[in-house]
């Protein structure tokens, strides 16, 4: 792509809650949706790790943002911006302490120990009272009127999704996104080259974690009300649809995950509503079929149709990693 | 929380009830931790829908009480349309991720596991079900300590199932050919066994296994479409905490979590119950990870 296809669609997305004032609540999140495929990929995608419990972050930055909006007094937005702040500082802090612990292991270990991790969490959720046990939260209501309210999470969302992307695009092509993509080809290796695998593992999940937290704390105030397990915690939709849409795109490519998140999104929207109820038995099928028949996703497809134009890219690529 | 702990210093015999009513449940955990032990011995395939096999198991033997046969009939039909199941799953889906990477293949039947529990959802309702066996409790020690006579039943023939199959994985020559593709599948192929049979038999006879334990747990404790997971963790504790082959370990560790769950259950409130067997599990991976460093090696 050249640089005014950027400019355009820039554009496109600061237009789009404007043309399309119908699907505003859809559109905002799209960006949700997108922020959750791109931090899945930090670990899935480029470090080799295939976390299936990512989910607990966004649930630990919703409730961490509500219980600020809840019981700091201060008025709607402010409370609402550093509930969003302190959701991510959760996040982050709960990435730290099982970071060095759950990292350590491998393979199928680390897959259903993080599975295990994130139903645990919903679980406990809906058995503590001072965050609203079984019957969950709801987020304050939004001051303003009910038509802006769509249009103000949209670029909310917006601009901590292009933040994600930017600086996910920068760290991926620095010392960071070598050390994570070494670790992922061979982490015996990484580390006998003097990596400090451990270090850069705990980071990234850090990192997945802070994106995650963030966007919970807002998500949680557009879907309005906060269920322990089937909103904040809520392993069969989120937690599952942001791995799925990662693979969907392409998984460990910068463009992979928003490519997939865009696609499944609409597609979700578009035929969702026809199964009528049997939505989830849906995704159980789709997840089998993607892996099956289209595990390297729509970018790595892409990449073998017309693998020119994906090696000239690389060329590119490289060529600007060795101009920073 | 404390008051249900001192419950049981004022009254000791209470924690002779829990451990015996945890240990018979257990004995379940235990042929479901089995059948997720031979497939991962023999395919190196972590079946994340071993616990909605145990589900669906449960279902059929609902459906089968429906009909009105006789509950315990369900156990033998259960453990048949599951071997079944399992056949058509190995035949669709598993065959195609079995020399794969670890995340494909854990995807595939997270999917699987997915596509079962809201299929079940969809056509029996989410309530909780429960079959009542009739059957009648005993009483011991001042009739502190009650045990519903269909656990007692569902221990013996989960430790009976156990040992037939142990039987037959020692004894039988398809038992035989399982060994051998577990110990070397290419060298298995070069002395002419059919190993996608003998996979497609592992699978189906791990997913019979559930059945038969799901067919066990709807009679012994109660059953909804959502039990899956945690089924499918606590057999992966089981086989963690045992390791790969170490059949008494399977028994013991079974035993010992159904125990250690009922203690829980009590202590914490049956709503932390299913938080506790994850909470545990993740303890227990970090624990052994933990013991492992120290040798420069990692669980993998």
């Amino acid at each position: 792509m050249k640089p005014y296809h950027y400019v355009l669609l820039f554009l496109l997305c600061v237009i789009a809650p404007f043309i399309l004032p119908d699907y505003r609540t859809q559109l905002a999140l799209l960006w949700v949706m997108i922020v959750l495929a791109l931090s899945w990929d930090i670990l899935g995608g480029q470090m080799g790790y295939n976390s299936f419990g990512n989910i607990i972050f966004f649930g630990v930055g919703m409730y961490a943002c509500a219980v600020f909006q809840r019981d700091s007094g201060l008025s709607y937005y402010p409370a609402l911006l550093i509930g969003m702040g302190l959701g991510g500082l959760f996040a982050m802090l709960t990435a730290a302490l099982l970071g060095n612990a759950l990292l350590g292991m491998r393979g199928h270990y680390f897959a259903i120990g993080t599975l295990g991790l994130g139903v645990a969490a919903g679980e406990l959720a809906g058995g503590w009272d001072y965050i609203g046990a079984g019957s969950g939260m709801t987020t304050p209501l939004f001051p303003g009127e009910l038509a802006n309210r769509d249009v103000f999470f949209y670029f909310l969302f917006f601009a901590w999704a292009l933040v994600g992307f930017l600086g996910l695009r920068w760290l991926y092509r620095g010392r960071f996104g070598l050390a994570i993509n070494a670790i992922r080809d061979d982490e015996d290796k990484a580390e006998s080259m003097g990596i400090h695998t451990t270090r850069y593992k705990v980071t990234a999940w850090i990192f997945s974690a802070l994106f995650l937290g963030v966007i919970g704390g807002g998500a949680g105030n557009l879907i309005g009300f906060i269920d322990p397990k089937d909103v904040a915690f809520s392993g069969p939709t989120f937690g599952v649809w942001m791995i799925l849409m990662a693979i969907t795109g392409g998984k460990g490519r910068l463009w992979g995950p928003v490519v997939g998140a865009v696609v499944f999104h609409f597609t979700q929207e578009l035929f969702w509503t026809l199964l009528l109820g049997w939505q989830r038995v849906a995704l159980g099928l789709l997840i089998i079929l993607i892996v099956l028949f289209f595990p390297e996703g729509i970018l790595g497809w892409i990449a073998q149709r017309f693998p020119q134009r994906a090696a000239a890219k690389a060329q590119l690529d490289d060529k600007s990693k060795q101009a920073s | 929380m404390f008051d249900n702990f001192m419950i049981l210093f004022d009254a000791p015999v209470f924690s002779v009830d829990l451990l015996i009513n945890g240990m018979l449940i257990g004995a379940i955990f235990m042929l479901a931790a089995y059948g997720m032990a031979l497939v991962w011995g023999v395919m190196d395939v972590i079946n994340v829908a071993q616990g909605e096999y145990v589900m669906v198991g449960g279902y059929v033997t609902l459906v089968v009480v429906k009909l009105g046969l006789n509950p315990l009939l369900g156990i033998p039909i259960a453990a048949l349309v599951l071997y079944l199941l399992g056949w058509l799953m190995y035949r669709t889906v598993v065959y195609r991720v079995v020399d794969k990477d670890v995340f494909t293949s854990l995807l595939a039947t997270f999917g699987i596991a997915i596509l079962l529990a809201q299929l079940t959802n969809q056509i029996f309702g989410a309530d909780v079900r429960s079959i009542d066996t009739e059957l009648g409790t005993w009483f011991f020690l001042d009739d502190m300590v009650t045990v519903a006579v269909i656990k007692v039943i569902a221990f013996a023939l989960a430790l009976f199932l156990g040992v037939v199959l142990w039987l037959f994985l020692k004894k039988s020559r398809t038992g035989q050919a399982i060994r051998a593709t577990a110990q070397n599948a290419r060298a298995a192929r070069i002395l002419g066994i059919d190993t996608h049979r003998i996979y497609a038999i592992t699978y189906s006879l791990s997913a019979a296994l559930c059945g038969a334990a799901g067919s066990l747990v709807v009679m012994a404790w109660s059953i909804h479409p959502y039990i899956g997971l945690p089924f499918t963790v606590r057999s992966f504790m089981v086989v963690i905490v045992a390791g790969l082959g170490n059949l008494p370990g399977v028994v013991l560790a079974g035993l010992g979590l159904g125990a250690a769950e009922n203690f829980a259950g009590f202590i914490l409130g049956t709503e932390f119950q299913i938080a506790f067997v994850f909470i545990l599990m993740i303890v227990v991976l970090v624990w052994r990870n933990r013991s492992l460093r120290r040798k420069r090696k990692y669980l993998k």
